[in-house]
């Protein structure tokens, strides 16, 4: 028996033969030898399902199928369903696709191809699949954006088209209260198409001529001094093309988006801080020489012991993680007379809560490739949140001046604040100035685990006083922050944490107190919620306990302090508009009333299983738009009328699968007064696309959307000035339809509107940069932000009070976002934001040890599957902000805020115990529970 | 490098001949859902060549003949969790092999693998070891049936020499009249998804006592065991019977050894979960044992 040399298969209907390769898995067979790049790769350890292919009608993870063992066999990936066709459109697609598109079920896209593969398998067993089936069937395949309400109903009106061979019915979207011609309509996102075809490009899916692979080695312990460093085995290894380490830097040693505190790479004699610090670089050839070279490099390391948690960091003795001390800084929020606030209450109570780092768990990892160009240029591909302030920091880097530096935006598979810090990019483009040679560098899922900055384990202390009537007469907060080794934005986190540490309540008295401390840990930065998930778990939970020792409704205690219209915030902020909070606790109030009656927080038996309890919790949330604080927050857009007829809207703002270029598209064909798609979105490219900031704390749809409704507003007035000197009429004679511009009874079509402008003027385009208010530093008073988002969320708990394993049954969810400019991608984030907040209260942490990650694989880092998404309702509220682009403000991080809290609150309510640390373990809570009936039983039974 | 070779014998002889290629550096594989990941993340010993047994058929057969229900070592447990004949005479086999992993997996990943990774807690072992099934072991010197049992040396060491021995199927009696079976575990939402604790019962009832029944658990010790006391404790007797079932929890200790893993669970919660799951499964395979004796 002899080894196969040839791989013959038949893929999407055509025949193949390959040589075979030792230890290629059909995923790289598929991606780099045919470039069917639709299939990805999530996590390369079987956990995602994002590389799922058919093979001889069965799913399979292509990641972990060797190459050779689908010889004779017939495969379909995500390329082979839409029937063929150069330009896909809607109506060449598979059913199931054209759903997923209709039904918003894509959001980043990445994991789209393993969504859609795996129920096609699904469906032509079983066209009818129940949603019990599609769960079952999906519950491996994971989504990070937490479409899987959308996937579902996607699904199943896919299964409906197929058995009726009519086309898929579109969904009933909630459209705002108050369309206009395009905007708060419903509208499918431009790039859905190329997402449920496979055709879309991430870096990773890039490959150019002579390219590199790049790996990092990386120090692998928490805290030590690197004392010696031979990497001149690696070099020496055939097909290796650099080896770099900090003698080789030509210029910064260090980046940071605030403090640059990160060494590009650790020299020698210089401190290690975190396991994922880098010590070397290599280029090679390949990524399996890559990796072999990394394990050719020698170093010692003298171990330190390590700073683990925020706590000890604080102490004085604590070893120094930075050689300036362990705090980052000290937040402080003062507000009226905490002390009299105090004497001032009838009931004080006072808890201490945590929670744990998270990881974004994005379903890409990180990608970056470095291209040096002919004009001695570098050009950086890469999925960023922030393309110019990488441009700043290669540029800084390389030692070139920024203009030297294109980043080019790449589609991101997911990014919830976990792709704004540099990544790969300087190092891929070291190697690429070296080698003179494109570089990729991938990260493996175990080094995205190791590497990027992670939301910040909290400990947090919350006070209270009230008086009986329930109002609050005090808040004070004392939170620790632990930001890992290096600054990242550390100190805007916790600073959203602080201030956001009192609740949406208007409270006289408020003291709150951060120390946000640097340890040995990974990194801790931005991530969607921005420190405000983790007070808000603390405060929601601690106004639950106040309620219940008032006796008050925990929804009738926030009703009575909550923000409102002439409010004046902790900070000092009087609300003038667009507090929505009321209207939001209204409606998921009344749903949860008409569902379970006027007791919902009363603990239920299940009447089969009467170990089950179910109750119902409630917490509340408010979130900033924008960065606030005094930071300057703007946003530069163009937009142009091209030579074919239709407009282009260019800013570098990044498309995480939040939806922006829908968001943006809209507002332009609004102001336009074109359809959608007759404008198209170009993103994140730093050499044609203006700088539109950090795609971060909920503001591209008011920051950029405003810029680019100023500038749509701007080249229509443009156009109808040039137009009407060219025809000699009054501008108001001038008007513009679809695809056409209107003079007098003249239909002129916007082609040849370009050329009449072309002539005289130029492109017609118009750049335009718009300024947010101003705000005020914290402790200023005064506007601290320019606009909150508001919500309020119920959730249905089920409690198996034998085992302690805890269910989310359902979610009520309202958000007052000002306007819903893009109805159905609002409604993603609206239920990927509980279905994260469903993962943060139940099913993930990241554990470290002294440093040392433990859940260094996605194996051990579990993210919310199918299976714990619950049935949600969601209410949109809109009370619109003046100044926001038709009143609309931020929902990107408000949706997630309230429901763990919510959920805690509902366990609280089912069984009688209070979680103060996240996530619910279940072995704790059964022993509570346990603990609970001891206490309850008569002495005589005891 | 994960492998350098990879061969498909389509016989069991030509099989046993690869594995004996480079001493040391040659296994089989099946579904390789497990070996594959342990290779690549350097995990494991590296390996030059693999022998891939899922194209030899005796190893994807799955057929009743004379009393007992064969099932071959490398068919993808998918198959074998929704195969009629399974979930008639094998009920918790069926179960387990629902539970692991998710469809992916579920569609390469084996039996064979799952018992031959000697892990104390594969859920498709412990169903095996209730329901009584034997290994049918092929070495050049011949064929033998090996107790379940008789496989494990220790946590994740396989009494198997996988460099001259494969099974090729396992056999589960069919007691056809009064019995069935019934799986259950319990997981941790949080971190790797192993099971903290999973149990199986097979039983076989003479009216409202029980004649035979095997118990297994896992992670219950560093090999699987079956919990010999508490089968003796119900012998003659009903599960019903609150003195019979205190009596059986009681003994739980006395049959298995369950420990603490950090982060994972405590012994003392596997303990509790231990009686949990075993009034579960026991009044589970009661009832069914009952439906079927009313359905035949």
């Amino acid at each position: 028996m002899n080894e196969k040399q040839f791989i013959s298969i038949k893929v999407n209907g055509k025949d193949v033969v390959l040589p075979a390769i030792p230890s290629e898995m059909l995923s790289d067979l598929l991606r780099y030898r045919l470039g069917l790049t639709g299939t990805k790769i999530g996590c390369n350890e079987a956990e995602c399902g994002a590389c799922t292919v058919i093979v001889d009608g069965s799913p399979v993870l292509s990641c972990t199928y060797p190459a050779v063992k689908a010889d004779g066999r017939v495969i379909t990936t995500i390329e082979g369903l839409a029937a063929p066709g150069r330009k896909p459109d809607l109506q060449i697609l598979h059913p199931l696709q054209q759903a997923f598109v209709l039904y918003g079920a894509v959001q980043c896209g990445f994991c789209i191809p393993g969504q859609i593969m795996t129920a096609y398998a699904l469906l032509e067993k079983n066209p009818s699949a129940s949603e019990d089936e599609i769960r079952y069937a999906l519950k491996d395949t994971l989504c990070r954006c937490g479409g899987y309400t959308a996937i579902i109903q996607a699904i199943q009106a896919a299964g409906r088209a197929i058995q009726s061979g009519k086309p898929v019915e579109p969904p009933a979207v909630i459209e705002s209260k108050q369309p206009h011609r395009v905007v708060g309509r419903t509208q499918l996102r431009p790039d859905a198409i190329s997402k449920v075809t496979g055709l879309a490009k991430y870096t990773d899916d890039l490959a150019f001529e002579g390219m590199l692979h790049a790996r990092v080695k990386r120090a692998g312990v928490p805290a030590g001094i690197l004392k010696s460093l031979n990497v001149s085995r690696a070099r020496e290894l055939p097909g290796v093309h650099a080896v770099l380490t900090a003698d080789d830097l030509p210029a910064a040693r260090t980046h940071g988006l605030v403090i640059s505190d990160w060494p590009i790479l650790i020299g020698i004699g210089e401190q290690i801080r975190t396991v994922g610090d880098a010590v070397a670089i290599v280029a090679a050839d390949t990524r399996q020489t890559a990796t072999q070279a990394l394990e050719f490099i020698e170093m010692h390391i003298e171990p330190l012991s390590a700073v683990a948690d925020p706590i000890q960091a604080f102490q004085p003795d604590a070893p120094k993680v930075h050689s300036q001390g362990n705090l980052l800084k000290h937040i402080k929020v003062r507000k009226g007379d905490v002390e009299q606030g105090f004497r001032d209450a009838e009931v004080i109570l006072e808890q201490t809560y945590r929670t744990p780092m998270h990881d974004h768990a994005f379903i890409e990892p990180e990608c970056s490739i470095a291209r040096p160009t002919e004009d001695g240029r570098m050009e950086i591909y890469v999925g960023s949140q922030i393309p110019y302030s990488d441009r700043n920091q290669v540029a800084r880097a390389l030692g070139v001046p920024e203009n030297k530096v294109r980043i080019i935006g790449m589609p991101i598979g997911g990014g919830f604040g976990g792709k704004e810090d540099i990544a790969g990019q300087i190092h891929a483009a070291l190697l690429a100035q070296k080698t003179g040679r494109p570089v990729k560098l991938l990260f493996d899922r175990h080094e995205s685990l190791l590497v990027h900055p992670k939301r910040h384990a909290t400990q947090i202390r919350v006070r209270l006083g009230a008086r009986r009537d329930g109002s609050l007469t005090a808040v004070e907060t004392e939170l620790f922050g632990d930001t890992g080794a290096y600054a990242s934005l550390g100190e805007k986190v916790m600073t959203r944490a602080t201030t956001h540490s009192s609740g949406p309540y208007e409270v006289p008295n408020v003291k709150a107190d951060c120390y946000a401390m640097y340890t040995n840990n990974p990194p801790a930065g931005a991530f969607r919620g921005f420190g405000v998930f983790q007070s808000a778990f603390a405060i929601e939970s601690a106004m639950d306990s106040l309620a219940e020792k008032l006796n008050i409704d925990p929804i009738q205690l926030r009703r009575k302090n909550a923000l409102r219209v002439g409010s004046v915030t902790n900070t000092g902020q009087v609300l003038r508009e667009s507090v929505g909070l009321l209207e939001c606790i209204e409606k998921v109030e009344n749903e949860l009333k008409r569902q379970a009656g006027e007791e919902p927080f009363r603990s239920r038996v299940h009447p089969e299983l009467p170990h089950l309890r179910l109750a119902w919790g409630f917490a509340v949330a408010y979130k900033n738009t924008g960065l606030g604080g005094g930071a300057p927050d703007k946003a530069g857009a163009e937009v142009e009328l091209r030579p074919d007829g239709k407009f282009e809207v260019r800013t570098s703002s990044a498309e995480l699968g939040q939806g922006l270029p829908t968001v943006l598209r809209m507002i332009a064909a609004e102001e336009l007064n074109q359809s959608a798609e007759l404008v198209d979105v170009l993103l994140s490219d730093t050499d044609l696309t203006p700088d539109g900031g950090p795609t971060t704390a909920s503001r591209q749809t008011y920051v950029t959307g405003n810029a680019v409704r100023y500038a749509s507003a701007a080249l229509k007035e443009m156009l109808t000035v040039h137009l009407a000197e060219y025809f000699d009429v009054a501008p108001e004679y001038i008007t513009f339809i679809e695809g056409l511009a209107q003079v007098n009874e003249e239909r002129i079509p916007l082609s040849e509107v370009y050329d009449i402008i072309h002539k005289v003027k130029g492109k017609p385009m118009v750049s335009y940069t718009y300024w947010a208010p101003k705000t005020k530093p914290l402790g200023e008073g005064g506007d601290m932000h320019f606009a909150f988002s508001f919500a309020a969320q119920a959730a249905e708990v089920e409690v198996n009070t034998k085992t302690g394993e805890v269910r989310v049954l359902q979610v009520i969810t309202a958000n007052d976002v000002g306007y819903a400019i893009n109805p159905l991608g609002l409604q993603g984030q609206v239920e990927g934001g509980v279905v994260m907040g469903v993962g943060h209260a139940l099913t993930e942490a990241f554990i470290t040890d002294q440093g040392k990650v433990i859940t260094d694989r996605l194996a051990k880092y579990r993210m919310p599957s199918i299976m714990h998404t619950p049935k949600i309702t969601s209410f949109v509220v809109e009370h619109p902000t003046a100044e926001g682009p038709y009143g609309g403000k931020g929902v990107g991080e408000i949706v997630i805020i309230p429901t763990a809290p919510a959920i805690t609150n509902a366990i609280y309510n089912a069984v009688g115990v209070r979680v103060t640390e996240l996530p619910v373990d279940q072995e704790w809570l059964v022993k509570q529970i346990r603990l609970k009936e001891y206490q309850l039983q008569p002495l005589g039974v005891r | 490098m994960i492998w350098k070779e990879y061969l498909f014998p389509t016989t069991i002889q030509d099989a046993l001949e690869a594995l004996r290629k480079v001493p040391g550096r040659t296994l089989p594989i099946a579904g390789g859902t497990d070996l594959l990941l342990e290779i690549q993340q350097g995990q494991h010993p590296p390996v030059d060549i693999l022998v891939d047994l899922t194209h030899i058929p005796e190893l994807t057969q799955l057929k009743l003949q004379e009393g007992y229900l064969l099932i071959g070592a490398a068919l993808p447990v998918g198959q074998i969790a929704e195969s009629p004949l399974v979930r008639r005479y094998a009920t918790a086999l069926a179960e387990a092999c629902g539970l692991i992993g998710g469809p992916q997996v579920r569609n390469t990943a084996t039996l064979g693998g799952n018992v031959a990774h000697a892990l104390p807690a594969a859920d498709g072992m412990i169903a095996l070891l209730a329901l009584g099934a034997e290994a049918i072991v092929a070495s050049l010197e011949g064929t033998c049936p090996l107790p379940l049992l008789e496989l494990f040396r220790g946590p994740g060491i396989s009494a198997l020499d996988l460099s001259r021995e494969i099974i090729t199927h396992f056999r589960i009696p069919i007691v056809a009249q009064q019995s069935a079976s019934a799986f259950s575990r319990v997981m941790r939402p949080q971190g790797v998804a192993l099971p903290i604790i999973n149990m199986a019962a097979w039983l076989r009832r003479q009216g409202n006592k029980i004649e035979e029944i095997r118990i297994a658990a896992g992670p219950a010790g560093p090999t699987p065991r079956r919990a010999d006391k508490i089968e003796e404790a119900l012998r003659g007797k009903s599960p019903l019977d609150p003195k019979v079932l205190a009596q059986c929890k009681a003994l739980l200790p006395e049959c298995f050894f369950f420990r603490t893993s950090t982060m994972r669970a405590s012994a003392e919660y596997r303990y509790h979960l231990s009686e949990i799951l075993l009034e579960e499964v026991l009044f589970t395979a009661w009832q069914r044992a009952e439906e079927k004796l009313r359905n035949e």
